[in-house]
């Protein structure tokens, strides 16, 4: 077969590798991994690294410990707790979407619609998103005001506020939803049709066919994408501050105002809240790799 | 063998009255929204019989066999199994184990859970299910394999699992869905015998559902061609193969040749190939004299050389010469018609070469009169 | 099997419910600026800010940056890992999803804090180049859906045969990358376009704490000010979000060896 040298860049692939080869593989992926260098290793690393040093640059586990004084841990418990809300809210009502979509015997442009919805809806976060809930769920929102009129049912007299821990979560959920129906709906595709009707046809009913069968197929997906959603919640900033100010003490908020003006008036505490989010964030991703690739094995 | 909770035993084969249908296929039709998927179709099956379905993609074999199931509704007709009217039961009352052809074996189970399945779900008592699974483990002769999980199994193992769970729970019919045709051709051979050795042994009655006509061939007591949804052809094995009664039966199952010519004399069965004068024993007494015509001739009826002194005798040129192994296929070219015949390997016999003229003959009980243009 | 259609066509609409009630009250509440009576009063007002329309043009320039960067990073890295170090792909993949897991906020605190006017890369010095800076943050929040819109392109093109043949036909590297790679993977690059522009119009975090004149936080100071002009904000800002896309929607069912009959 016929050898064809290239210009520049050396001897053609069918060519057996050499010592001397090896420098040319890599350069074509260099740029990639200085940028990676600059811009995501060492910016973590810097701050992972500071959370451990003090003001004048020893190692120290007090910014560890401080993480646990009340104002900070409630920071923490109260980001827990609204990405928790949210996220397995969403993973409830995107699971039951998806479902419908994907396995309900609905029509066929139903699937793709929703999918179509949902690419675009969970890139609705944001300022925009909390303006929109605001206008809908605000005191003087449009909902509002029809539930008044309509149905002569106010809905701030029952104590809730969309600027609050609820209305934070239902706005977040906005998002989640969507997210959930992407990443669930191809688990939803591995669930054959047989395993259905071979489950009817030896006697099973729809709920003993989910007890035995769906349910236990589905769960290390189902907690993945919740573990997914709850990451995705949690390191979200624009969405809570558009909507609440600085009255909901979440993480990402503390966060922020520590970078704009050290109001922790200690810098290494700052890049231990941040150590704090990536640890947060980084387990739910490990663990739901780890759920996938249990999954995954099961269903080849 | 033990008779489940309800009383019912596997039957042995003959035992009922012969006759008695046990499965009735009542004028069943399914209409889809813009298709007519399978229309007329009409069978009677035995205690114990081992039918085949037969036919290529889309003529309504496995949509059929679905309806048995209870996974299609009908639009109209009625489906009995023992006297009893199923057509609108659902799927998990109807007592019928399935084989798919995905094997759909449930993926987070055991071998073992998975036969086991649907008597767990109809609440026997573990014991019992636990000898039913060993019992059926030791059918399918895979006992070591309890433990495992579908992943682990190859296609030939899976399949017999599915077979194994589709028996467990002692149904009064099988149903398998092209069950091996996923699998390689030697793997297939085997086991398409020991299915039939099984089923022999439990009398189950059965429908199997094939678009492979050398499976339908060798397992079946009976096969239904079937094609665009309707029944062309009800029989043995041996009666579909060499009296099949359309074109498209006939060119279905097994090689076919087909002459095509002109009828000379209806009522001696004379026609004209390519100049030359061809007999049929029957089947052209409806035509007329100067009627387009084909008639079919399966390869093995066709011999070369001297042949009996009433048989037909045609004169060609030896176009092609296959060795297959132990047969070896001969194709002889008249004019515009040319036919294919079946010789046993010989080595002591020496082969014709190609452009050698050679005279074929065949008896005229072989003519095979075909329908006036088939659909193919 | 029969199957009872109510249960999913509830779930649908309770869904579809959920997704246009927002909209529509944001819409509608953008339409009260004037007391009493629906007008796009408010649109109006917010077209005519001058700073609607510098923050937009700021980011729309901004995200056409970022793609080309984009483009120019992952094309040629993508390219090279299927074709030449195919065992760096799990690394490079990990490295991808990174921004995935690793928060903007964390990510621009990063940024802020080494490339200051103090460290040996002061990006923050100027203005400039801290434009420059929040466009490479831009790229590794857009570096994750960039890739695997450029991977699965080249993947779908089945890379190596392709080069393989070009090369046996006597045709150069530039020759490849330019007339076999780039076209059949234009399709996947336009879609990782359109869903990194969206990310970038929208994008709040970094470009606030970079302290840069984006639309974002454009949006976010209206917001804090005005009642009614933000929802007509918001309306815009769906429409953009809506048509980039819709647009990705459209070409990423074009999938390459799909295309037309071509030449």
């Amino acid at each position: 077969m016929a050898q064809v040298v290239g210009p520049a860049l050396g001897p053609s692939l069918t060519a057996p590798s050499s010592i001397g080869r090896v420098s040319w593989a890599w350069v074509g992926v260099v740029p990639f991994f200085v940028f990676a260098i600059m811009f995501l290793i060492v910016p973590t690393g810097f701050l992972a690294v500071g959370g451990f040093r003090d003001s004048q640059g020893h190692f120290t586990l007090r910014n560890l410990v401080d993480l646990f004084e009340p104002t900070i841990l409630s920071s923490y418990l109260i980001s827990v707790k609204i990405s928790a809300a949210s996220a397995i809210g969403g993973a409830v009502v995107g699971f039951a979407l998806a479902y419908a979509a994907v396995a309900g015997g609905l029509p066929a442009w139903v699937r793709p619609t929703l999918m179509t919805f949902s690419g675009v809806a969970s890139n609705f976060a944001g300022v925009p998103l909390a303006f929109a809930f605001l206008a809908t769920l605000g005191r003087t929102g449009l909902v509002t005001a029809l539930l008044s009129q309509i149905f002569g049912f106010d809905l701030y007299s029952t104590g809730f506020n969309l600027l609050s821990f609820a209305g934070l979560a239902l706005t977040y959920m906005y998002f989640q939803i969507p997210l959930m129906v992407l990443i669930i709906a191809p688990a939803i595709d591995g669930l054959k049709r047989e395993w259905r009707e071979a489950s009817a046809n030896l006697g099973a009913s729809a709920w003993q066919y989910w007890r035995y069968i769906a349910l236990p197929v589905l769960w290390p997906p189902l907690l993945g994408a919740t573990l997914l959603l709850f990451a995705n919640a949690f390191g979200a900033v624009a969405t809570a501050y558009a909507l609440t100010g600085s009255s909901l003490n979440i993480v990402t908020l503390v966060l922020y105002a520590q970078i704009r003006g050290d109001v922790l008036h200690n810098q290494n505490l700052g890049y231990a809240l941040a150590l704090g989010m990536i640890f947060m964030t980084g387990m739910s991703n490990a663990v739901y790799i780890w759920l996938r690739g249990r999954s995954e094995r099961w269903l080849r | 063998m033990p008779d489940d909770a309800g009383g019912r035993q596997p039957a042995e084969i003959g035992g009922a009255e012969p006759g008695t249908p046990f499965l009735e296929i009542d004028n069943l039709q399914k209409k889809f929204a813009q298709t007519t998927a399978v229309e007329h179709v009409q069978l009677k099956v035995t205690r114990g019989e081992f039918v085949s379905l037969l036919g290529p993609s889309g003529c309504g074999k496995t949509t059929t066999l679905r309806m048995i199931a209870g996974f299609e509704a009908p639009s109209s007709g009625a489906i009995r199994v023992d006297g009893v009217d199923i057509t609108h039961r659902p799927p998990h009352q109807r007592h019928v184990g399935m084989v798919f052809q995905s094997y759909a074996l449930f993926p987070n189970m055991t071998v073992g859970e998975n036969i086991g399945f649907g008597l767990r779900v109809a609440k026997k008592p573990v014991a019992d299910i636990k000898r039913r699974v060993d019992e059926m483990l030791d059918l399918i002769k895979l006992p070591a394999l309890k433990g495992r999980y579908p992943y682990q199994l190859s296609g030939g193992q899976q399949q017999r699992v599915a077979l194994a769970r589709a028996l467990a729970i002692q149904p009064q019919l099988l149903l398998l869905d092209e069950p091996l045709s996923a699998l390689d051709a030697k793997i297939r051979v085997v086991l398409r015998n020991e299915i039939r050795s099984i089923q022999r042994t439990l009398g189950i009655t059965t429908i199997y559902v094939t678009h492979d006509q050398e499976e339908a061939l060798s397992l079946s007591d009976r096969i239904v061609v079937m094609n665009n949804g309707r029944v062309e052809q009800v029989g043995t094995p041996f009666e579909i193969y060499n009296f099949p009664r359309t074109s498209f039966v006939a060119s279905f199952v097994g090689t076919l040749n087909v002459l095509r010519g002109q009828v000379a004399d209806p009522a001696g069965g004379k026609i004209v190939v390519d100049g030359q004068e061809v007999i049929a024993a029957r089947g052209l007494e409806r035509t007329h004299a100067g009627d387009a015509c084909s008639v079919a001739l399966r390869p093995e009826v066709v011999s070369f050389g001297e042949a009996a002194s009433d048989g037909n005798r045609m004169h060609g040129t030896v176009e092609e010469v296959n060795f297959l192994g132990s047969v070896v296929r001969i194709r002889v070219r008249f004019k515009d018609n040319a036919i294919s015949l079946d010789t046993f390997n010989n080595p002591r016999l020496a082969l014709p070469q190609r452009g050698q003229t050679l005279t074929v003959s065949f008896p005229r009980e072989a003519v095979l009169a075909l329908e006036a243009p088939s659909s193919t | 099997m029969k199957r009872n259609r109510l249960g999913p066509w509830l779930i649908m609409l309770a869904g579809a419910l959920y997704f246009f009630v927002p909209l529509l009250g944001t819409f509608e509440f953008s339409l009260r600026y004037l007391r009493g009576v629906y007008s796009f009063e408010a649109y109006r007002i917010v077209l005519a800010d001058p700073r609607f329309g510098a923050t937009l043009t700021y980011s729309t320039v901004l995200a056409v940056a970022t793609i080309i960067g984009g483009v120019v990073l992952v094309v040629p890295t993508a390219y090279w890992i299927q074709l030449r170090t195919p065992k760096l792909r799990p690394l490079v993949e990990f490295i991808t999803l990174l921004p995935l897991v690793i928060p903007a906020i964390v990510l621009v605190f990063g940024y802020l804090r080494i490339y200051n006017s103090a460290s040996v890369l002061p990006l923050t010095g100027s203005e400039r180049t801290t434009d420059l800076l929040l466009m490479f943050s831009y790229m590794t929040l857009a570096l994750p859906y960039m890739y695997r819109a450029v991977d699965t392109g080249l993947r779908a093109i089945d890379v190596r045969t392709l080069t393989e043949a070009a090369h046996s036909l006597g045709a150069g590297w530039p020759t490849i990358l330019f007339r076999v790679i780039l076209p059949n993977v234009r399709v996947a690059v336009l879609s990782g376009a359109f869903l990194t522009f969206a990310i970038v119009i929208g994008e709040f975090t970094m470009a606030s704490l970079l302290d840069r004149p984006a639309f974002g936080p454009y949006l976010q100071l209206m917001g804090a000010n005005r009642a009614y002009e933000p929802s007509a904000l918001a309306v815009i800002s769906f429409a953009i979000t809506w048509a980039c896309m819709g647009l990705l929607q459209v070409f990423a069912g074009r999938t390459p060896g799909q295309l037309p009959a071509a030449h």
